[in-house]
C-alpha cells in the first residue's frame, strides 16, 4: 500500500489528460467494432493467433470434462450396472436394425444404380467431440474439435443421432464453429414430412425451439408432424429429421400460421457430433415426398418394427412403404 | 527485485485467470448467473494498486477478451475501459467505502457495464435477450466482498512470504 503511494498519482494530476484519453480509447474501440462488423477482421485475426486462442480454449474446456470424469468415476454402482443392461438392450437392437439395414441398403444401392443416379446411402461423415467453452452470453454456438487441419470446411452441415444440429461458420486450424440451427439468425428449409409441404425453419429468440411463421392458413399442418430437411439450397442434404411440431397457432397478422418445433437433435445435451462430408448439389427442388418415406419410416419407430422382423423377409418391407 | 517480479507475475495471473473463466461453461441452469470476472478482477486491480491499472491495460484486456470470446472485436474493450475510468476517477472515494457499500457501487458499475453490452448489441442488430441476462451483475456485486478479501489476503500473504 505505501509502495502504491510512493509513485505518482495521475488521480488528481489530470482528469482534463485522463477524460481525453478515455474519449481516445473509447472511439479507437468504436472504430474496431465497426471495422469488424463490416468486415469480419476478428476472426481473421483469431485464425492468425490460433495458437494462442486454441490452447487457452482447451484449458477452459477442461473443467466440464473433469465434472464429467468426476460423474462417471463417482456414479454409484447400480446406476451403472442399470446403465450396462440399457446400452446392452440398445446394443442388440441396433444390431439388429443395423443387419435390416444393411439388406436395405444393398436393395437400395442395387435400385439407385439401376436407376442411374449418383448419390449413396452411404453417408460421409467425420465424428468430432464438442468443447465446452461458452462463447459469450448467447448460447446458440458450439465449438468443436476439428479444424481445416481435419478437412472441415466452412458450411458443413453438423448432424447428432436424433437429426440435424446445425452448420460450421468458421473454421481455425483445430477447432471449428458451429451455429445451431436454433440461433436466430439461422434458417433451414424443411419439408413436413406427412404432408411434403416446403418451408423455411428459423431459430428464435429463446433458443430452443424452431419457428415457421409463414405457413398458408390453409396448410395442413398439425402438432406431432415431423420436420425434414428439404434439400432446397444444397447447404443441408435432404432427408435429415430436423424437429416436431409442437405448436400451431395463427399470426398475430391474420394472414399466416405460425408453428412452433422442437429439434429433434440434443442440441444442449451432445457431445459427439457428426460433420457431414458431401454436401447435396445446389440441384433444383427434390421430389417432396420421396426422399422424406423411407427415412421416416426407419428412422423413428425402431421398437415397433423390430419387434416383428423376425416373420418375415425385412428387405421386403422397407422398400414397399 | 524478486518481490517486485513476483507481484507482477501475480498481478498478470490474476488477469489471465479472470479471462479464462469467462470462458469456462456452466450448466445450463446457472448460465446467467456468471459474473463478468475480468470486470471484477480490473476492478479490484484499479482500487488496490493503481500505478499498475491504465485504460490502456483496460484496453488490451478487452481486446484478448475479444479475441477469446469471438462475440465483436472492440465490444469488451469498450466496456472495460468506460468501468476501468469510472473506478479510477472514483477510486479514493470507493477505496474507504464500507464493504457493503462498495459491493453496491460495484452494482450500479457492472449494471452500467451491462446497458453499454445492451447498446452495442442493439446497434449491431442483435435481438432483445431474456430477462435471465440482468441476472449476472447482482451475482458479481454478491461475490464481490468475498472476491475483494480472497485477492487481499492472498495478496498480503505473498507479500509476507
Amino acid at each position: 500500500m505505501a509502495r502504491a503511494r510512493d509513485e505518482s498519482s495521475p488521480l488528481f494530476a489530470g482528469n482534463a489528460a485522463g477524460t481525453l484519453r478515455l474519449i481516445i480509447y473509447l472511439a479507437l474501440a468504436m472504430v474496431l467494432m465497426v471495422l469488424d462488423q463490416r468486415n469480419g477482421w476478428l476472426w481473421r485475426l483469431r485464425s492468425a493467433a490460433s495458437a494462442v486462442v486454441e490452447p487457452v480454449y482447451r484449458l477452459a474446456g477442461l473443467p466440464a470434462a473433469s465434472v464429467h470424469t468426476l460423474s462417471v468415476a463417482f456414479a454409484d454402482r447400480q446406476h451403472l450396472t442399470s446403465e450396462n443392461q440399457r446400452l446392452r438392450e440398445d446394443l442388440l437392437l441396433a444390431n439388429a436394425k443395423l443387419n435390416r439395414m444393411a439388406a436395405v441398403a444393398a436393395q437400395n444401392q442395387h435400385l439407385k444404380e439401376l436407376l442411374d443416379t449418383q448419390h449413396s446411402l452411404g453417408l460421409n461423415v467425420q465424428l468430432a467431440r464438442v468443447i465446452g467453452v461458452d462463447l459469450g452470453a448467447y448460447r446458440y454456438r458450439l465449438t468443436l474439435n476439428m479444424g481445416s487441419r481435419d478437412g472441415v470446411r466452412s458450411g458443413q452441415p453438423v448432424i447428432d443421432a436424433h437429426g440435424v444440429m446445425g452448420q460450421v461458420i468458421e473454421v481455425l486450424p483445430h477447432t471449428a464453429v458451429v451455429m445451431l440451427i436454433t440461433d436466430p439468425s439461422h434458417a433451414i428449409p424443411v419439408t413436413i414430412a406427412r404432408t411434403g409441404l416446403r418451408t423455411v425453419a428459423y431459430g428464435s429468440r429463446d433458443g430452443d425451439e424452431l419457428s415457421l411463421p409463414n405457413l398458408p392458413l390453409a396448410a395442413d399442418i398439425r402438432v406431432g408432424d415431423k420436420l425434414l430437411t428439404s434439400g432446397i439450397g444444397g447447404r443441408f442434404p435432404p432427408g435429415f429429421p430436423v424437429g416436431r411440431i409442437d405448436n400451431v397457432a395463427p399470426a398475430a397478422t391474420g394472414m399466416f400460421q405460425v408453428a412452433l418445433a422442437r429439434p429433434a437433435a440434443d442440441i444442449d445435451r451432445s457431445t459427439d457430433v457428426l460433420l457431414l462430408h458431401d454436401q447435396a448439389e445446389p440441384e433444383g427442388p427434390p421430389a417432396p415426398a420421396s426422399p422424406a418415406g423411407p427415412s421416416t419410416s426407419l428412422g423413428p419407430a425402431p421398437a415397433a418394427t423390430l419387434v416383428s422382423p423376425p416373420g418375415k423377409p425385412p428387405a421386403d418391407d422397407g422398400v414397399r412403404r | 527485485m524478486n518481490r517486485q517480479r513476483l507481484s507482477q507475475w501475480w498481478f498478470v495471473g490474476t488477469l489471465a485467470a479472470a479471462l479464462l473463466s469467462m470462458l469456462v461453461p456452466l450448466p445450463g441452469v446457472l448460465e446467467p448467473f456468471k459474473p463478468y470476472w475480468p470486470a471484477l478482477v480490473l476492478l479490484y486491480w484499479s482500487l488496490e494498486s493503481e500505478d499498475q491499472v491504465s485504460l490502456g491495460l483496460a484496453f488490451g484486456v478487452g481486446l484478448c477478451a475479444d479475441l477469446l470470446n469471438g462475440a465483436l472485436l472492440g465490444e469488451q474493450a469498450l466496456r472495460l475501459c468506460a468501468l476501468t475510468f469510472i473506478a479510477l476517477r472514483f477510486r479514493s472515494r470507493l477505496r474507504f467505502f464500507p464493504m457493503w457499500q462498495q459491493a453496491l457501487a460495484v452494482l450500479a458499475l457492472l449494471l452500467n457495464d451491462r446497458i453499454l453490452l445492451l447498446i452495442v448489441r442493439m446497434l449491431a442488430g442483435a435481438s432483445l435477450p431474456p430477462a435471465s441476462w440482468w441476472i449476472s451483475p447482482f451475482v458479481g456485486a454478491a461475490l464481490w466482498p468475498f472476491l475483494f478479501l480472497l485477492l487481499d489476503d492472498l495478496r498480503a500473504r505473498l507479500r509476507i512470504q
